[in-house]
């Protein structure tokens, strides 16, 4: 029926192109120009849509849209335009004009409004024109950034059109680069015009920036050849200096990693000489005390989540300072001096605790959750931070000034220090050298703990979470310096940066592989470390 | 010969002996199979580790060398002989390629790598077995004794030694089977390796290799080098000032000991059936030093009595009670380094010589000595 009218009316328009346009609707009139679609040739109906979106009319983007997808329908009752929409599975009719439902409607009671692809091509720009004048700064930025991944050299105009009147600093900067890029598509743009496009995008600095600008450089012009040629290479240029930016900062982080896991071992290791190979699973315990601690928070206070870090950091010192002053009174202390058997007696704690956790609560990894404030990430220019390893980046530094205050500043780093030094000229002078010894030890183990709380945010919480930091928290002390703090930060932080150096070009375990060999031949060089300690207490 | 077999050497050995005879014979010789198969493996499984304590034992007891990366020595002779199983495989694979092993055609190689080159001969194989855990030991103890890096921090390096080679073999690209490692084995010199004979056979190898081990270690500490040995480890300092190139008795007796462990691993190898880079983990390095721990640092025999007292209760414990298993480790761990410092045969030893009717007193403390 509906088919039988077109038809008609096509004819008709072909045999009295006077009379039709006559009927024409105004420019302007929304309703008229909505009403006019049903009876009109595609080409017709692409004419028409362009003059929809120049009524700038607010129902023109829905209106549009229905069209493209194949939902504006005309009711076979009383032939009013229509968007169909899906209401709880049902077809729904709305006016067109005024939004009014008519209710559902039956399935053949309506026919839709035939498009073909060339339609749709022109529904999707005049769309987008439209939302570039939308009132939401976000929506007109979108549209931009949409414009500018499907360049269009007809959109050139109403691209520069919406950046004139455009105020908002971040849509007019995604306007500025659209219209650069459908000037650089346009084979008619002039050669000024072209230039100043490239200077446009290739303010952006970025991938896709080299993206549009490389092909240019074989284009025949050799005056845009030659610029966008500049251009290519400065963008290369900034480019490798962020990638190296980039590399250094996951080399901190790494390092940072590396560093918690390491300052414990600096003071057990570092400072008393006691190989403490449970030093692994007392993070491993400090991961757990924050699961532990999330989990009672997620069943009881789901409220405190964002505050179950700063929660867990005190009790995961807690727990594994007072496993390690288990560890030292129990196991330890009966073999000072002899550091080999050291090494062999704590191997044996660390299996135990391993397997005690496994047996308590499974082999399986544990969930972690990440605080609002840990997680997401940010960008500079054009590399991205992540919030979590900016953080423990943050936690790392602090835990070691604090460490560091602790040892120089307080009287117990005092009593450890004498210690350490002379045994028995401490214990002369009145220090209880036996405690002295359980508090450094638990000291340690502390802060093995917390770093268990920072690394359960980026790693896995597993019973053989400590065992993978093992081998590398020896490599830092050991690199660094036994007994020098300051040797372990730069050793962690060299290590780290190291690795990530040398991940590009080798992958990342041939990379630790190769950071492995250097350190066993840096060793050789300098068999005590970065910063030596100078003085008797080497050959002790 | 008096002197290489003292007393608890000659009961080790003996008892060696009756073991290599019984086991086979018992597995051979009745048709019902009075020792089932895999306790033949088992024990020739036991027997390999018993000689890489030796090895260890070696080192650390004679030298104090805490080498944490013994089980590398041993993996590298484990996968020298693997590869040679592997080219024997030939075309029985399950590709069917008569060059490539399985896993380089499941990884697209088109040519054997040149380091595969030789291994389908017996003999070179062999070679290898005792040159590449040598030549790592020469080259890595070159750097570390002439540089002087002793005690705990050579402890540390060589575990990252080993965890580094670790994670290369973890790699596909190294070809070395990554992650699977060598496996499914058939023959070795055409001797089925899933036959009894061939699993009687290498389990003697194995006692025979064990106690070929022992005596050269046990010629070595005699010797006069071995003398300087223990002189290196109880004064390193007064040794080097005496006038003796410490680095070079060191690196004598580091290189041996690599290659006693790299032949422990080649029998190992064919008769466990696999050899994946889990053998480079430092945790199984570490395992190896509390077998010596618990045998008895110094001793030798000890060692190897240690190896097999904790292999054997690892086969029994984890069958019974698996989750017990690591407790009782850890445990043992804690309490030799503690109340046994001088091991499993230290404790039998005091307590025979406590015993009023212990005669020769006068020899077992010679042999202490």
């Amino acid at each position: 029926m509906t088919r039988l009218r077109r038809w008609l009316a096509v004819t008709l328009l072909l045999l009295f192109p006077i009379s039709a346009a006559a009927q024409t609707p105004v420019d302007g009139d929304f309703a008229a120009l909505v009403g006019a679609l049903p009876d009109a040739s595609f080409a017709e109906v692409e004419a028409l849509v362009g003059r929809i979106a120049a009524t700038n009319d607010d129902r023109a983007i829905d209106v549009l849209e229905a069209l493209a997808e194949g939902d504006l329908h005309t009711l076979d009752s009383n032939a009013a335009v229509v968007i169909v929409r899906d209401v709880g599975g049902d077809d729904h009719a709305f006016d067109a004009l005024t939004g009014e439902s008519y209710g559902e409607i039956p399935r053949r009671g309506s026919s839709a409004i035939r498009v073909n692809n060339s339609l749709r091509r022109a529904v999707a720009a005049a769309v987008g024109t439209l939302t570039l004048r939308h009132p939401d700064p976000a929506r007109r930025l979108e549209a931009a950034q949409a414009a500018f991944d499907a360049p269009d050299p007809a959109q050139a105009d109403a691209l520069a059109a919406a950046l004139d009147a455009e105020q908002d600093a971040a849509v007019r900067q995604a306007l500025s680069e659209a219209v650069a890029r459908a000037v650089l598509q346009d084979d008619a743009a002039t050669v000024p015009d072209r230039r100043a496009a490239i200077d446009v995008i290739a303010a952006r600095r970025d991938g896709v920036a080299l993206g549009v600008l490389t092909p240019l450089v074989q284009s025949p012009d050799t005056e845009i050849a030659e610029a966008a040629g500049a251009a290519v290479e400065r963008i290369e240029r900034a480019r490798q200096m962020w990638n190296m930016a980039q590399n250094v900062w996951f080399g901190l982080s790494l390092g940072s990693v590396l560093l918690l896991a390491a300052i414990g071992l600096a003071i057990t290791f570092g400072v008393m000489g006691v190989i403490n190979m449970a030093h692994g699973e007392l993070v491993m315990l400090g991961a757990y005390t924050t699961f532990f601690v999330q989990n009672i928070i997620r069943t009881s206070f789901p409220g405190l989540f964002d505050w179950s870090l700063l929660i867990a950091a005190p009790l995961a010192f807690l727990v594994a300072g007072a496993v390690g002053v288990a560890i030292e009174r129990g196991c330890v202390r009966f073999l000072y001096g002899r550091p080999l058997e050291t090494l062999l007696a704590t191997w044996g704690v660390s299996l135990i605790l391993q397997q005690t956790v496994r047996s308590i609560f499974g082999p399986n990894n544990r969930e972690v959750g990440n605080p609002s404030w840990m997680s997401g990430a940010f960008e500079i220019g054009q590399m991205t931070i992540t919030y979590n390893r900016l953080w423990i980046l943050v936690f790392a530094l602090a835990v070691f000034a604090v460490l560091l205050i602790v040892m120089r500043r307080t009287p117990i780093g005092l009593q450890m220090r004498a210690v350490t030094q002379n045994r028995a000229m401490a214990a002369n002078m009145g220090i209880r050298t036996g405690w002295v010894d359980a508090m450094t030890f638990g000291l340690g183990a502390g802060i093995a703990g917390l770093a268990g709380v920072a690394l359960s945010q980026i790693d896995n919480v597993s019973p053989n979470l400590g065992q993978s930091y093992i081998v590398d928290s020896f490599m830092v002390v050991v690199f660094g310096g036994a007994g020098n703090l300051w040797g372990t930060l730069a050793g962690a932080f060299s290590i780290g940066i190291a690795n990530k150096f040398l991940e590009p070009y080798a992958g990342a375990v041939l990379a630790k592989i190769v950071v492995l060999v250097a350190i066993i031949l840096f060793i050789q060089k300098r068999p005590r470390g970065l910063f030596a300690v100078k003085g008797r207490a080497v050959d002790a | 010969m008096t002197a290489l077999i003292d007393r608890r050497m000659g009961i080790f050995l003996a008892g060696l002996f009756v073991l290599t005879v019984a086991i086979p014979l018992g597995n051979l010789a009745f048709t019902d199979r009075f020792v089932p198969s895999y306790v033949v493996s088992l024990f020739g499984k036991y027997l390999c580790y018993a000689l890489l304590a030796v090895a260890l034992d070696l080192v650390w007891g004679y030298c104090g060398i805490l080498s944490l990366g013994h089980g590398a020595f041993f993996a590298l002779g484990g996968y020298a002989m693997g590869m040679h199983l592997m080219r024997e495989i030939g075309d029985r694979g399950v590709y069917g390629n008569p060059l490539l092993p399985d896993f380089m055609v499941f990884l697209n190689y088109d040519a054997l790598p040149w380091y595969w080159l030789g291994f389908d001969m017996f003999w070179f194989a062999c070679i290898m077995v005792l040159l590449a855990p040598g030549a790592l030991a020469f080259v890595f103890g070159w750097f570390a004794f002439r540089s002087r890096v002793t005690g705990v921090y050579l402890s540390i390096i060589t575990q990252a030694m080993t965890y580094a080679l670790m994670l290369a073999f973890f790699r596909n690209e190294m070809g070395f089977g990554g992650n699977n490692g060598l496996t499914d084995f058939k023959d070795v010199l055409g001797f089925n390796l899933q036959s009894d004979a061939t699993r009687a056979g290498l389990f003697v190898l194995s006692a025979i290799a064990l106690a070929a081990g022992l005596l050269i270690a046990k010629a070595i500490t005699n010797s006069k080098l071995g003398k300087v040995l223990i002189a290196v480890r109880d004064a390193e300092s007064r040794t080097r000032f005496i006038g003796y190139r410490v680095e070079h008795y060191k690196l004598f007796v580091f290189v041996v000991s690599a290659m006693m462990a790299g032949v422990a691993g080649a029998l190992y190898t064919p008769q466990v059936g696999i050899i994946n880079p889990g053998e480079f983990s430092p945790a199984n390095s570490i395992g190896i030093v509390i077998w010596v721990a618990l045998g008895g640092r110094g001793t030798l025999v000890g060692a190897a009595m240690g190896a097999i007292i904790v292999g054997a209760a690892q086969t029994l414990l984890t069958g019974w009670f698996p989750e017990i298993w690591i407790f009782v480790l850890g445990a043992l761990f804690i309490f030799v380094t503690i109340f046994m410092p001088q091991g499993v045969l230290g404790v039998i030893e005091n307590t025979l010589r406590r015993r009023p009717a212990a005669r020769d007193l006068t020899t077992a403390r010679e042999a202490k000595a």
